[in-house]
């Protein structure tokens, strides 16, 4: 395929291990990074990718192992000791000042300046030939936040380079980006390695991976597992040491295969017709039946939380239709009116559904005072109801008197979905409802769920974690980019297959 | 006044006691200022100047009222002296003025005037509720436009003089009394009373907490955010209006600025009662706590012949002293909060 220019390593690991609260995140690491090359990394969330590249560039100071650049020892105690040394990362959360001009963040901190004043004519033609080097094509003087997020992000990589970093970090560069994006960080990908520049590319988009990268290392659990040339292996190698099928217990991993519910055959609770939000997704439409759990897998940036936000009303959607029961659902009066349609929504963060310092039982009833009582409150009703569910989920401790912030993350997610048990809603969309959980809690959440099912109702699970949806979903769709690309219906599934669609 | 948090277990007193701070610091406060004037001052444990106490503090109860719930939403309300001075000039403007005062007034029956008056302190509050729920301008700036534009309807309807007439029931509801007790003290009781049953024993009152506990989370099980904020404002303006038709009778005429000192005052009320700044703690009962304790600090420092300059800056430190408590119990509160796990 093609020739590596590399040879000398650049930069070599070895032993690297870190902990976080004395939870091991990475143990045992060795890893080389050659000039000239891409070096792509794969591994499932937690795996331990990121850990490493932010003690490469210097994020971490705290880890046992050595680290060698140019075969000399180096130990870097911050960000700017990594970046001094030649080593920029550009993060997935981006970093550019939105209200700032291209020129001004391309050359943040390093403004040439004339007389203590800064000189916005050279700033420019500075920015214009930097850019210009790399083939951005880009206007110096528009604001960062009023481009597409594709050339935010060749913007921030300009300036990485600008402050001189031989070696470049991108932490799932692809993940927002349309296909033509794709297609442009890719030619400068290929510009970087013609300087010299070693490049490593954090992705989960497995072809994304295999096309750019010279080598491949895959990690697992915190280990490297293996590493290959990019044109000797294939994605189904990759999936194989990502998952580590048969090297783990089946039922926690679900990378041995199930099979899936066949299509319903009883009504459809809520119809989305070609749905969008300029930027996150575009013409989604998907159907929901009553008394099946719909999962909604991707990578995270995919869109499917969003979409998920969307249907809640959380977030207006740009264009498209919803209907519950076949009755137009009116989204824009915001989530008071998805209520009213019969759309109820848990989202991943039980900051955004709890109130930490009010007691269990008004968390739980303030979904439904207004079928308690019109104008006046009924305490002891809402105790009484609290108290029933607070029971029959397992809830602890078992008071409903205490305030709701003192429970675990667990039973904390247990009192967000009581608040949809006393009357169900037509439409039940989950985000991320396992996250950060024990086995046991996890569990507690499965039985809820199939019981809400099982009362009729469409649950949707939305999550970016495989084993979420395969643990809960009857049928399962998988977003790649904003758009679904792939329908599972009564067919066999496994962890491998979704990793495979998405 | 807050919902006791009951019995959690394995929680020391003295960590449940902190948490309490809240509602704790500004009876105590009330308790150790009465003790001191009455130790220094013959004349002021008297019931004749218990009276007087309740009376001075009356028009910035009913301010109190209206604002605690925008507080308990956290947002603020800047505009409430300036609605309270417009409205009550505005029944003023209403009402068949002497021959002496020489505004181009619009003379209405009474029942009429005071309708206006309502009106107009609605309008007032449904502009700031629109540009703060719908237009989405924080409140803070918002209702400082409001309060300017407040200023300017009293310029413009006063032009410069004084009214001094407001219809009879007025008259009676802030300067008469029944037998010994000012009516104006009776309004006052009503109104927090009021308020307080709708904050505790009513959907909306909830409603209030909740959106001010965790707004986000509020949204998340289908409260109508926007509204609830949008009624607390024009509840605010509502009390802010009756305040000041009533405050013109009490103090025998409407003129330009002379409701200034009713910001600071009915704030610091709310805010010394204990009612948390970041909204879904404290209520009407920490109001009255921190009305009481302004009010008596006031009366006191007369009583003790305090020089009346230092007064002022004393109610400056009095205010920061409480604003320094209103932080750290929040801090407190998150501390003992995760304390549970």
């Amino acid at each position: 395929m093609r020739t590596s220019l590399a040879g000398e390593p650049l930069l070599e690991l070895s032993g690297i291990a870190k902990r976080f609260a004395g939870v091991l995140a990475l143990s045992g690491v060795d890893f080389t990074l050659r000039a000239g090359e891409v070096h792509g990394l794969v591994g499932e969330n937690g795996a331990g990718k990121s850990t490493l590249m932010k003690i490469i560039a210097g994020v971490h100071a705290e880890y046992e192992g050595e680290m060698r650049l140019d075969g000399r020892p180096v130990r870097f105690r911050n960000a700017r000791d990594a970046r001094d040394a030649g080593i920029g990362m550009v993060h997935q959360e981006l970093s550019t000042v939105p209200e700032l001009s291209v020129a001004e963040n391309v050359l943040l901190g390093a403004q040439p300046t004339r007389m203590g004043v800064v000189s916005w004519r050279r700033m420019r033609a500075q920015a214009r030939r930097q850019l210009d080097a790399f083939g951005i094509d880009v206007d110096p003087r528009a604001p960062v936040g009023s481009l597409p997020l594709g050339l935010q992000q060749m913007v921030e990589l300009a300036r990485v380079l600008l402050s001189g970093a031989r070696i470049i970090i991108l932490d799932e560069p692809t993940s927002a980006l349309s296909p033509p994006e794709v297609e442009r960080l890719f030619a400068l990908l290929a510009r970087l390695r013609e300087t010299g520049r070693s490049t490593v590319f954090i992705s989960h988009f497995l072809d994304d991976v295999l096309r750019v990268s010279d080598e491949v290392t895959v990690f697992r659990n915190g280990r490297r597992v293996e590493g290959a040339r990019a044109d000797a292996v294939d994605k189904a190698w990759l999936i194989e040491r990502m998952v580590g099928a048969g090297h783990e217990r089946l039922g926690e991993s679900h990378a041995g295969e199930m099979r899936l519910a066949d299509r319903p055959t009883a009504p459809v609770v809520m119809a989305a017709e070609r749905l969008s939000v300029p930027g996150l997704f575009e013409d989604v439409s998907l159907s929901v039946y009553a008394g099946e759990v719909l999962g909604i897998y991707g990578f995270m940036g995919s869109g499917q939380l969003e979409l998920a936000r969307a249907l809640a009303g959380k977030l207006p959607l740009d264009g498209g239709a919803v209907r519950v029961d076949g009755q137009a659902a009116r989204l824009r009066g915001g989530t008071p009116a998805a209520k009213r349609a019969g759309i109820a929504f848990v989202p991943e963060s039980r900051r955004a559904m709890l109130f930490a310092q009010e007691p269990v039982y008004r968390n739980i009833s303030i979904a439904i005072l207004e079928r308690i009582g019109r104008v006046l409150l009924r305490p002891r009703a809402e105790r009484r109801i609290a108290e029933g569910h607070v029971q029959s989920l397992g809830i602890r401790p078992a008071g409903v008197d205490r305030p709701v912030g003192q429970l675990s993350g667990g039973n904390q997610q247990k009192v967000a979905l009581a608040r949809w048990l006393t009357h169900l809603p037509r439409v039940l969309l989950l985000s991320e409802p396992t996250r950060g959980m024990d086995v046991g809690a996890k569990d507690d959440v499965v039985r809820i769920v199939r019981g809400l099912r099982d009362a009729g109702i469409g649950v949707v699970v939305v999550s970016s974690e495989p084993e979420t949806v395969l643990s809960l979903a009857d049928r399962i769709l998988v977003m790649r980019r904003g758009a679904i690309a792939r329908e599972f219906v009564g067919e066999p599934v496994s962890k491998d297959r979704l990793l495979a669609a998405a | 006044m807050t919902a006791s948090i009951a019995a959690p277990t394995r929680i020391s007193p003295w960590v449940r006691l902190r948490g309490q701070l809240r509602n704790l610091a500004p009876l105590v406060t009330l308790v150790a200022l009465i003790a001191l004037f009455s130790a220094t001052s013959p004349s002021f444990a008297t019931l004749s100047n218990l009276s007087n106490v309740l009376q001075q503090v009356s028009i910035t109860a009913i301010i109190a009222v209206g604002l605690t719930f925008v507080i308990l939403c956290a947002e603020i309300d800047l505009s409430v002296a300036s609605v309270a001075n417009a409205t009550g000039i505005l029944v003023a403007f209403l009402t068949v003025q002497d021959a002496s005062v020489n505004i181009p007034n619009l003379p209405l029956p009474g029942w009429l005037a005071i309708m206006g008056g309502l009106a107009g302190c609605l309008a007032l509050g449904a502009v700031t509720a629109f540009g703060v729920t719908r237009i989405g301008i924080p409140s803070f700036i918002m209702t400082l436009a409001m309060l300017q534009i407040g200023n300017g309807i009293c310029a413009l309807l006063v032009r410069g003089q004084i009214a001094y007439s407001v219809p009879p029931v007025l008259l009676t509801l802030g300067s008469g009394s029944i037998g010994p007790v000012p009516w104006i003290v009776v309004v006052a009781g009503l109104t927090l009373l009021v308020g307080h049953l709708v904050l505790t024993y009513t959907r909306f009152g909830r409603y209030i907490y909740m959106v001010g506990g965790n707004r986000e989370a509020a949204e998340h099980s289908g409260v109508g955010v926007k509204a609830v904020v949008g009624a607390a404002l024009l509840i605010s303006a509502l009390c802010s209006g009756a305040a000041g038709m009533l405050g013109v009778a009490y103090f025998g005429s409407a003129q330009q600025n002379q409701f200034d000192n009713y910001l600071l005052d009915a704030i610091s009320a709310v805010v010394v009662g204990g009612t948390s700044l970041f909204g879904g703690q404290g209520g009407i009962g920490n109001t009255i706590v921190g009305l009481l304790v302004l009010g008596v600090l006031n009366n006191g420092l007369d009583h003790v012949r305090m020089d009346s300059f230092l007064k002022i800056l004393i109610r400056g430190l009095v205010l920061l002293l409480a604003l320094v408590v209103n932080v750290y119990a929040q801090r407190l509160r998150a501390k003992y909060r995760s304390a549970g796990g």
